[in-house]
């Protein structure tokens, strides 16, 4: 109870404060929106923002989907070949120094619009924590195990399959959570970069339009997309991975 | 290959199990240090060897070699006589020191993993692992996960996955070396019955004289890095060999001296 309670009065402040600001008469409503003209455009606008919601919904969880299956494959082929692994691996780790931002007009370019670089760039920004979890996971089995199952007579794809790729899950969800909440960053910028809908798209031009308590609505929203897929993933976790050692929560 | 229960039991004799040979066997870490130099050693057909030694003596790199996982530097390992890996891989059973069960899978999945690794279905495999868990005392836990099991329990499930390979040489690695006294004294005359009811040529590795005494045949005694064998004592123990009774006999007691003895030297 303390853990919902505490967290909820501190989010009731911040919002409290906000309003506060917001109603002193030298704030302009174009600089900040107020808590409750931002509720306001959740309600007067819900048709639209719905509307730009589900397209960029539909964005992050496909972008998602190709970046698990694409880092899936990748981290089971890194895993059973070595050569590929040592040269791959720190070309992996360096890639994630290039910006996804500079990437995203320079891919808008190559696909042309709509939504083939949003979701190019939804599975790039992905696919690092993705591939990086399953791939700690493959590896992470004590090597006695490995040992076991080779005395018992078993193959080395019975091992994968029986072994390896279960105990990779629980890694390989810390990395999905990690990829969920990323994913929506991914997902803005592709949309900045180039598109026809979405709830990036719809923060830039109300941006543009001085339309503050929309943009503001915009972002809500986009938080709600991460923490939805956020505990999506969690339930998933706990529906296929049940025998997971729980993790610490901060006391 | 036989798979565990095929085996009609009744019919295993001592003279159809295959004996084990180390012959002037020496390996080396990857590092250069000699884990076992120039040993020699022998089971029997059927027996139960144990091997006692100091920690780092070579004990596990000693059943890795015999269980084909690893090759040795120089000399021979053979197994029923033959000396490829892939021979000694066919006809032994590991069974680590640590459990190693896998936390997804229930009590009789663990130990039916052993024929899943050689393609048995799971229907399949669970219809063979059965009768064992109820011969050998661990109905109730059929479906319980590791989690759920004491460490007495999970030992037992790790042993039947062991059995449930269906080779006839068993090669034991310190098994009860995590357990507290109490529970190793049950589990060392379980595995005694057990071993009476499914004869095998067994290795038993262990650092416990006791232990070594209880169950074995044979004990040899491995000297401190590098592992080379320092004494043979023969257990001329009659079995059953109830752990109560046995400690205090004058015979047990002249034995674990000698054995003691030359651990010291």
């Amino acid at each position: 109870m303390r853990r919902i309670l505490a967290p909820a009065l501190l989010l009731l402040g911040a919002l409290g404060a906000w309003q506060a600001v917001a109603s002193v008469p030298s704030v302009d409503d174009l600089t900040l929106a107020s808590p409750v003209e931002v509720l306001g455009a959740l309600r007067d606008d819900g048709a639209l923002l719905l509307d730009q919601t589900m397209v960029t919904i539909v964005e992050v969880v496909l972008g998602l989907l190709i970046a698990v299956a694409g880092g899936l494959g990748a981290a089971v082929a890194m895993h059973l070949v070595r050569p590929l692994r040592e040269a791959a691996y720190p070309l992996l780790v360096a890639s994630q120094a290039v910006p996804v931002v500079v990437l995203a007009p320079v891919l808008v370019l190559a696909f042309d619009y709509g939504m083939g670089p949003i979701l190019a760039i939804v599975a790039l920004t992905c696919f690092f924590p993705v591939t990086v979890g399953a791939l700690d996971g493959l590896r992470s089995v004590p090597a006695e195990l490995l040992e076991l199952m080779r005395s018992l007579g078993a193959s080395r794809i019975t091992t994968l399959r029986r072994v390896e790729l279960p105990s990779s899950l629980p890694s390989l969800f810390s990395g999905l959570r990690v990829a969920a909440t990323v994913s929506v960053i991914g997902a803005v910028f592709g949309e900045w970069a180039g598109a026809e809908a979405g709830l990036g798209r719809l923060v830039l031009l109300g941006n543009n339009q001085l339309q503050t308590p929309r943009v503001y609505a915009g972002v809500v929203l986009l938080t709600l997309i991460a923490l939805a897929l956020f505990a999506l993933v969690s339930a998933l976790e706990r529906v296929l991975v049940p025998w997971a050692p729980q993790r610490a929560r901060p006391s | 290959m036989n798979t565990g229960l095929e085996v009609p039991v009744e019919g295993t004799t001592r003279q159809g199990l295959p004996g084990l040979a180390a012959e002037n066997v020496t390996r080396r870490f990857s590092g250069g240090v000699v884990a076992l130099d120039h040993l020699d050693l022998r089971a029997a057909p059927g027996e139960v060897l144990a091997v006692v030694g100091p920690s780092g003596c070579g004990k596990s790199t000693l059943l890795s070699l015999l269980a084909g996982l690893a090759e040795p530097h120089s000399g021979l390992v053979s197994v029923g006589g033959l000396t490829p890996a892939t021979e000694r891989l066919d006809r032994c059973a590991l069974m680590p020191q640590r459990d190693l069960l896998l936390p997804w899978r229930s009590a009789l999945d663990n130990a039916g993993l052993a024929l899943e690794s050689v393609g048995v279905s799971r229907p399949e495999a669970r219809r063979r692992a059965r009768p064992l868990f109820e011969r050998f005392g661990l109905a109730a836990f059929e479906r319980a996960r590791p989690s759920e099991l004491s460490g007495g329990m999970r030992q037992r499930v790790a042993f039947l996955r062991t059995l449930l390979v269906g080779r006839p040489v068993l090669l034991l690695d310190e098994p009860f070396g995590a357990l507290d006294t109490i529970t190793r004294g049950e589990m060392q005359e379980w595995l005694a019955d057990a071993l009476a009811e499914e004869p095998r040529t067994v290795v038993l590795v262990t650092h416990d004289v006791e232990e070594a005494l209880l169950l074995a045949d044979r004990v040899a005694v491995l000297s401190s890095r590098p592992g080379r064998v320092v004494a043979e004592i023969a257990v001329n123990l009659e079995r059953p060999r109830p752990r109560r009774t046995t400690v205090t006999d004058d015979a047990f007691i002249d034995l674990r001296a000698r054995a003691l003895g030359a651990l010291e030297r």
